[in-house]
């Protein structure tokens, strides 16, 4: 087994517009989808908006730089996640397909393990 | 060299070119990583040469082949205890033997080819990593064959190998056939990697010679390794027959260093077995309903190969095929290809309409046949001016000299 983080991408600003409505159906797909894949759910989180995001950039010789945003500004932002346990990258694959993200998709990256 | 030698390498190289996916898949079997499979399978060819000499030469070779690599892959698991990598290649519990069943039955032959390619072409790695690996590991490309055939050096070809079976091993893509339900879609990109092996063959991209045949033909390995894995599969007949007739053309399609068409070319040199057996591909293909994008393309190449001269060519057939094409791969460049019919079937002025009609396409744009297309009917139109316009503006964006000299041609002749 191996675990995978799998990260949520959406558009904020069409999630924010859909209003009460939105977010009842937001919660609902979730709370669906967590039923679903109860046993395979290590963890995972939904995101405040990125207009609430603090980026901290490195800079070889000179102070980090904080400035105010994501880190990286894409139409598509990460608005949640979750941490998943799967035999392979296909049975992960299959999971993340359920994830709700009506306005955007999933990313799914292979949690390093250490020994 | 002496016969014996001669023979003997003879039977190595053509075991290499028909053997080496079975041997390294089934290896694969064994030690659960790549790399290490590859360094068996290629020390068992490279002991062959030495040891057929004093036993003869085997009667089935991949066997022979297959035990020796096995046989130094169990050594190497003892001596490494691959096991206990951190990250083994994921093969499928019940098909993960023990080290002792692997010893007791090593002498069986699992022919574990079609785990190779789906792992090859699984959708988690880019299309460019997909056809690296699959001419690395299922044709046994060397890298820098590989590297060649997609002209890149052999560095950034041999870091896109690692980068992706790095990926095979940290995300965890299984060494599996894939189940029913994900299977068409699986199976669709295995074809669409034999497909762009071909089409970088059929027409190099870049370069002098307009055909690289070495690629064409592990294009045709590879589909006829399909046909025998997946029998009952339309589309893996829709591609071995395009294969089978694109590739029947091969010798007519240059002569003197150019380009010929295929109103040009001596029909009389075309490969008829191939076209015979493309022909009843075709059939068995077109039977399932709807036929798929592979088995459209082949009939139309069908239709070309069936018709014994181009004033004989049944165009309005080939629109027909188009039109059905274009509702199962609605990609620009078939539009092209059908406006291209559309103007064979009823005249210049009715293709210029339907290329005008793609004008605003954004892929089209940058396409060489595009602008050529539109010039050919310009000229048959006796509009001298805009032909010239649209063969300057195809030259502007082709590459292949053998192409280029075509164009020019064509450009002086106005």
């Amino acid at each position: 087994m191996a675990k995978y983080l799998i990260l949520i991408y959406g558009d904020e600003q069409a999630y924010a517009a859909g209003g009460a409505a939105a977010v009842d159906e937001s919660m609902r797909a979730h709370t669906a989808f967590s039923e679903k894949h109860g046993a395979a759910l290590r963890g995972g989180e939904a995101l405040r908006e990125t207009s609430t995001a603090t980026a901290i950039r490195t800079r070889p010789g000179d102070e980090p730089l904080v400035t105010d945003g994501p880190f990286v500004e894409t139409k598509e932002t990460l608005g949640g996640f979750y941490v998943v346990e799967a035999a392979d990258l296909d049975a992960a694959i299959a999971i993340a397909k359920d994830v709700p993200a009506p306005d955007g998709g999933v990313e799914v990256r292979p949690i390093m393990e250490f020994e | 060299m002496d016969v014996r030698a001669a023979q003997v390498a003879a039977a190595v190289a053509d075991a290499h070119r028909r053997e080496w996916a079975l041997v390294l898949a089934a290896t694969v079997r064994v030690v659960r990583d790549l790399d290490m499979a590859e360094e068996c399978a290629q020390d068992a060819f490279t002991q062959a040469p030495t040891a057929w000499p004093g036993t003869g030469i085997p009667r089935n070779p991949g066997a022979w082949l297959t035990t020796v690599a096995r046989r130094r892959a169990v050594d190497a698991v003892r001596r490494e205890q691959l096991w206990r990598r951190a990250v083994p290649l994921l093969v499928e519990a019940e098909h993960a033997p023990g080290l002792d069943d692997v010893v007791a039955a090593r002498e069986e032959l699992p022919d574990d080819r079609l785990r190779l390619v789906f792992t090859c072409c699984h959708p988690g790695l880019n299309r460019d990593a997909q056809v690296a690996l699959t001419l690395r590991l299922v044709c046994g490309l060397t890298t820098g064959e590989v590297a060649r055939a997609f002209l890149v050096s052999e560095p950034t070809m041999a870091a896109r190998l690692t980068r992706a079976k790095k990926k095979i091993a940290a995300a965890r893509i299984p060494y599996r056939v894939p189940p029913p339900e994900e299977r068409p879609e699986r199976v669709a990109a295995v074809l669409d990697v034999v497909h762009l092996v071909l089409t970088t063959g059929h027409t190099a991209p870049a370069g002098a010679d307009l055909v690289r045949a070495d690629l064409v033909e592990r294009a045709l390995d590879l589909a006829r390794m399909l046909r025998v894995l997946l029998p009952g599969d339309p589309d893996v007949a829709g591609l071995l027959a395009l294969v089978l007739l694109t590739d029947s053309r091969r010798a007519t399609r240059t002569g003197d260093g150019r380009l010929l068409l295929l109103e040009e070319q001596d029909r009389s040199r075309w490969d008829t077995t191939a076209i015979g057996e493309g022909i009843a591909l075709v059939r068995e293909a077109l039977a399932h309903r709807p036929p798929g994008r592979y088995a459209l393309q082949a009939a139309i190449a069908a239709v070309h190969a069936e018709s014994p001269t181009w004033e004989d060519t049944d165009w309005q057939e080939i629109v027909g095929l188009y039109d059905a094409l274009v509702q199962v791969w609605p990609s620009p460049v078939v539009a092209l290809n059908r406006a291209v019919a559309v103007g064979l079937a009823r005249g210049p002025r009715a293709g210029l309409a339907e290329l005008d009609a793609l004008r605003d396409e954004p892929t089209l744009a940058t396409y060489p046949y595009a602008a050529a297309a539109r010039a050919d009917f310009l000229r048959r139109l006796g509009r001298v001016a805009d032909a010239r316009l649209a063969y300057e503006e195809a030259l502007l964006l082709t590459t292949n000299a053998v192409e280029r000299a075509f164009l020019e041609r064509r450009l002086q002749g106005l």
